[in-house]
């Protein structure tokens, strides 16, 4: 669906059903990964058709978002090389979250923000997937003290992870005409030239 | 369900206190390891009171048998051949849970009431609550939860906290026929102990002495050893148990700090989009897209 002719392809379909694989995954896996955080949580397990059910489907909701997360990266892995222009743009980063872009470097299809994010992500969802095998009672059965470090493991780098998604999410809400491009797949070119100026030039020739 | 003429001091997965204002008695059974002839009595209560029957096994060529903890036994005897001053000694130790007065198992629990611990200090496993994760297991310092195949809960010794509810000791102790299992209060336990060691010195064992570590603030399962300061003897009864680090690092402090950073992210970024506004296109480039269509 192309709402305006002249709009910028920036997602192909495959590309968006992936994406979605793996955020639907996340969401489900943080929901319930949480619930056995942190007995504040734990509540949440309801959502799963109560505890027993949410820590059986933990794990294999995990493998989901492991293998699809995979495609995704090997997908956008060679869109997200840092240059020195993303260095520039991480060290006056602050001035863009106070509001004020005006001083950033010119940007690809990714800026060094979202390259960060890339990199963290694919680190996190490596420890989340090797700690999560260590864990899984149901089919492995490690040494102790491997199953004590991943525990430790897959809760410390879960729950940072959650902060790298909210803070993932926030910036598509942030920068508005952002969250389309997960939806349909286009962004306006207005967007692209404000935001990603060097990805405009390369698509649109100008 | 818990067992109402028991108070409970602790719960799993319980950030607010249990019950507080009565204090009960702290029971203890006691294991004499130097009376301890095998017989193997103990599992046969075990499985007789619990009404549990393990599958029958096949000989492995020594005595233990089974050759460890199930779910469905939840005491065994572990048997050693060690020299020591020069002689033989067989060594038999009644495995099963050590009732730590700072538990393990309770510690790692994400499932709340799955892990209690009366105000007597038994620790039972309330199976209703379990979800099946295996968290105990890795919480525990004695490697003592067995998580069932047929229903994925976990299982343990419950120092028949239904018998010594209603004033009576453990199978285990009441079927032993020498009197190497004593149950009653952690005091006289300690004292019948005292004698024991007493006992034991005067036949030369110089090391004798009682087992109730004090990195899991003591248990309310203790043993007398010939060879206090060789627990590692005994079928590798570790010497110094306590709760990993590992474990105190993943059940600790860490967790509320990371959740309230969790908070702090999502309310912080509520409030840059409240206080910095929502970061839109441009009017300036927004008028150049325009120009280049009317062209």
């Amino acid at each position: 669906m192309i709402r305006d002719p002249k709009d910028l392809k920036r997602y192909e379909p495959k590309e968006r059903a992936n994406h979605w694989v793996v955020g639907i995954s996340f969401i489900l896996l943080a929901l319930s990964g949480l619930a056995f955080f942190h007995p504040a949580f734990f509540p949440l397990t309801q959502l799963f058709g109560g505890p027993t059910w949410a820590r059986i489907i933990h794990p294999y909701l995990g493998v989901l978002m492991a293998v699809s997360f995979l495609a995704l990266f090997f997908r956008f892995k060679h869109l997200n090389q840092m240059t020195p222009a993303d260095k520039e743009w991480l060290s006056k980063a602050k001035q863009m979250v106070d509001g004020d872009d005006h001083n950033m470097p010119e940007q690809g299809k990714y800026n060094g923000g979202q390259k960060v994010m890339f990199w963290a992500l694919a680190i996190c969802m490596l420890l989340m997937a090797v700690s999560g095998l260590l864990i899984w009672r149901a089919w492995f059965g490690f040494d102790i003290t491997l199953v004590r470090m991943g525990a430790v493991v897959h809760a410390a780098a879960g729950a940072f992870m959650i902060g790298l998604i909210m803070v993932h999410v926030y910036a598509a809400i942030w920068v508005k005409g952002t969250i389309r491009a997960m939806w349909y797949g286009t962004v306006t070119r207005g967007w692209a030239k404000q935001h990603h100026r060097g990805w405009y030039r390369q698509v649109t020739g100008k | 369900m818990a067992l109402q003429s028991l108070d409970i001091k602790q719960r799993s997965a319980t950030t607010t206190p249990s019950t507080q204002v009565r204090e009960t008695i702290e029971v203890a059974k006691l294991i004499d390891v130097s009376a301890c002839i095998g017989c193997k009595a103990c599992q046969v209560a075990c499985s007789e009171w619990n009404d549990i029957r393990d599958e029958v096994g096949n000989c492995h060529g020594v005595y233990d048998n089974p050759m460890d903890l199930t779910a469905k036994s939840w005491t065994v005897m572990r048997f050693t051949e060690v020299e020591q001053n020069n002689k033989l000694e067989w060594l038999i130790r009644k495995d099963g849970c050590m009732h730590c007065a700072d538990p393990g198992c309770l510690k790692a629990c994400p499932a709340p009431g799955a892990i209690i611990q009366y105000s007597n200090g038994i620790v039972d496993f309330h199976q209703e609550n379990c979800i099946g994760c295996g968290y105990c297991v890795t919480g525990c310092p004695f490697n003592v939860p067995r998580i069932s195949k047929e229903d994925s809960k976990a299982y343990k010794c419950s120092l028949c906290s239904d018998r010594v509810a209603v004033n009576q000791a453990p199978a285990c102790a009441k079927a032993c026929p020498t009197g190497a299992i004593q149950f009653g209060s952690k005091e006289d336990m300690k004292d019948y102990a005292a004698k024991r060691v007493t006992d034991l010195k005067e036949r030369g064992y110089d090391q004798a002495g009682l087992y109730d570590p004090q990195g899991v603030g003591g248990t309310h399962v203790m043993y007398v050893l010939h060879h206090a300061d060789k627990p590692d003897l005994y079928a590798g009864l570790p010497a110094n148990p306590s709760i990993s680090p590992l474990v105190s690092l993943w059940k600790g402090f860490a967790k509320p700090l990371a959740t309230l950073a969790m908070g702090a992210v999502a309310l912080g970024s509520l409030f840059h989009y409240v206080t910095k506004g929502p970061n839109e296109v441009s009017k300036e480039i927004e008028d150049e897209i325009e120009k280049e269509d009317a062209k």
